[in-house]
């Protein structure tokens, strides 16, 4: 049934344990993306996301991990700006600086919390494809006990190198989660961004 | 004399009233691909979000904690019972969709898991690989065209949409298993059902907690999770114009 858990189904519970991770320093220069760079960095990414999660790490540890691995394989500045959507265009760019930091802690103990619980399942990569100006890379989780479920990484080198800006999880898109979740937090702090900047480092 | 009307009788009026609400229903709410979100009764749908977190804080999340102290293997057990009894009603609409194959696999998979897995406490199919196809009468009614039509909160169960509202209702009439059980011994698959949430209520405690009260807008985050999954689960959201380029929007909007 369409909504069988009480509040969502488990497909949909699965659908929100996004993950964390990213791409390769790939010492290639700036012509096009191709999907094969894409696929080896989302590989690396996951590799390093494996090695953290199996190191039997603290919890504290583990978030520092991720965070490392998000800032490495992710394109930071563009997720941020465009999760906090039109209120970045009066912010400074000291405020963007102080905000792009925050929310980088903040994605990454939440996704990091999140990855937990893919511990024991195996992420494979299985294809990359271009999509209109980056290249989505397809990768499958098998999780003990349950259907295996989708990972799409979007993929572009418009940074200067090839990193991700987006994570699908069965058609769950963290942009879109984000977007709604810190324009919110904006709202509640009625438009002001340091405050935001604020609860975002204890979020 | 005594005139007794046949349960069937009546399952069968029933599923003839409510294929004739659907029709009037889904007329009204077609639609092509959607995107974004369709919510004009926002402000009911927070005020049943509202009871909804409110019925999962005292009692939902209490029972699931208590329920995790049942053991394992039990849970599994009843969870694969309750999703069993789902099957058949899937394959029902496999065969409406038009997907004989799906149909096929389902019904292997409730052969293997009724038969080998003692009437479906165990789930022998999945590790011989028939994963199955889960379905409902929402999907059906995708099939054939209909939009999904406006978003809605349901008391207990949580997001839906118009369409998917009038599935859910279907799927409780069509599926064989509740028609041909007589009373009681129906009720065995709704209280495995009951259990069933219970324990993923439990299992996915940190995931739905954090949704449900971290969010600093917890009923706009169900509604876009709830959206962007089931458009996925239809094939909704393969188009290259599903997703945001930020760099080329660089403000999301």
């Amino acid at each position: 049934m369409a909504n069988d858990l009480a509040f969502l189904s488990r497909r949909q519970v699965t659908a929100g344990l996004c993950a964390a991770a990213g791409v390769a320093l790939l010492p290639v220069p700036s012509f096009a993306l191709t999907d094969a760079q894409a696929l080896t960095m989302v590989s690396k990414a996951l590799n390093d996301v494996n090695a953290a999660v199996n190191s039997g790490k603290s919890q504290a540890a583990l978030y520092s991990d991720f965070e490392r691995i998000f800032v490495r394989y992710g394109d930071l500045p563009v997720i941020a700006r465009s999760t906090l959507g039109p209120a970045a265009r009066q912010a400074s760019a000291g405020q963007m600086a102080a905000f792009t930091q925050a929310f980088q802690g903040y994605i990454s103990r939440k996704y990091g919390r999140r990855f937990r619980e893919f511990i024991g399942s195996v992420i494979e990569v299985t294809g990359a494809r271009p999509v209109k100006s980056y290249v989505e890379v397809i990768s499958v989780a098998k999780l003990r006990g349950s259907s295996p479920f989708e990972l799409r990484w979007h993929v572009s080198d418009k940074s200067g190198k090839p990193l991700f800006f987006n994570i699908i999880i069965e058609g769950v898109n963290m942009l879109a989660s984000e977007s709604t979740e810190i324009r919110a937090m904006l709202d509640r702090r009625r438009g002001d961004i340091n405050a935001l900047i604020e609860d975002l480092k204890t979020a | 004399m005594t005139i007794t009307i046949p349960s069937n009788f009546l399952a069968t009026a029933k599923i003839s009233g409510l294929v004739a609400l659907v029709f009037l229903l889904a007329a009204c709410a077609q639609k092509p691909a959607p995107s974004g979100i369709n919510d004009p009764d926002e402000a009911n749908n927070r005020k049943m979000h509202a009871f909804n977190l409110a019925l999962d804080e005292t009692i939902l999340k209490p029972l699931s904690s208590g329920y995790g102290g049942v053991p394992g293997p039990l849970k599994d057990g009843l969870t694969n019972f309750a999703d069993n009894l789902d099957v058949p009603g899937d394959v029902v609409n496999n065969l409406v969709q038009g997907r004989p194959d799906y149909a096929l696999e389902n019904t292997l998979r409730f052969a293997v898991n009724t038969i080998l897995g003692i009437g479906g406490l165990f789930d022998p199919a999945s590790e011989l690989g028939i994963m199955g196809k889960e379905t409902d009468f929402g999907e059906t009614l995708h099939v054939y065209g209909f939009g999904e039509g406006a978003y809605v909160e349901l008391p207990l169960l949580g997001p839906s949409t118009e369409r998917d509202v009038v599935g859910s209702i279907v799927d409780v009439g069509l599926n064989p298993v509740r028609l041909l059980l007589p009373s009681p011994e129906s009720y065995v698959g709704t209280v495995a059902g009951l259990a069933s949430r219970l324990g993923d209520r439990g299992q996915y405690s940190d995931t739905l907690d954090s949704i449900l009260y971290q969010s600093a807008d917890s009923y706009a985050q169900l509604r876009l999770l709830y959206l962007q999954n089931r458009r996925f689960e239809l094939g909704q959201t393969i188009g290259d114009d599903s997703f945001l380029d930020p760099y080329e929007d660089p403000y999301g909007q």
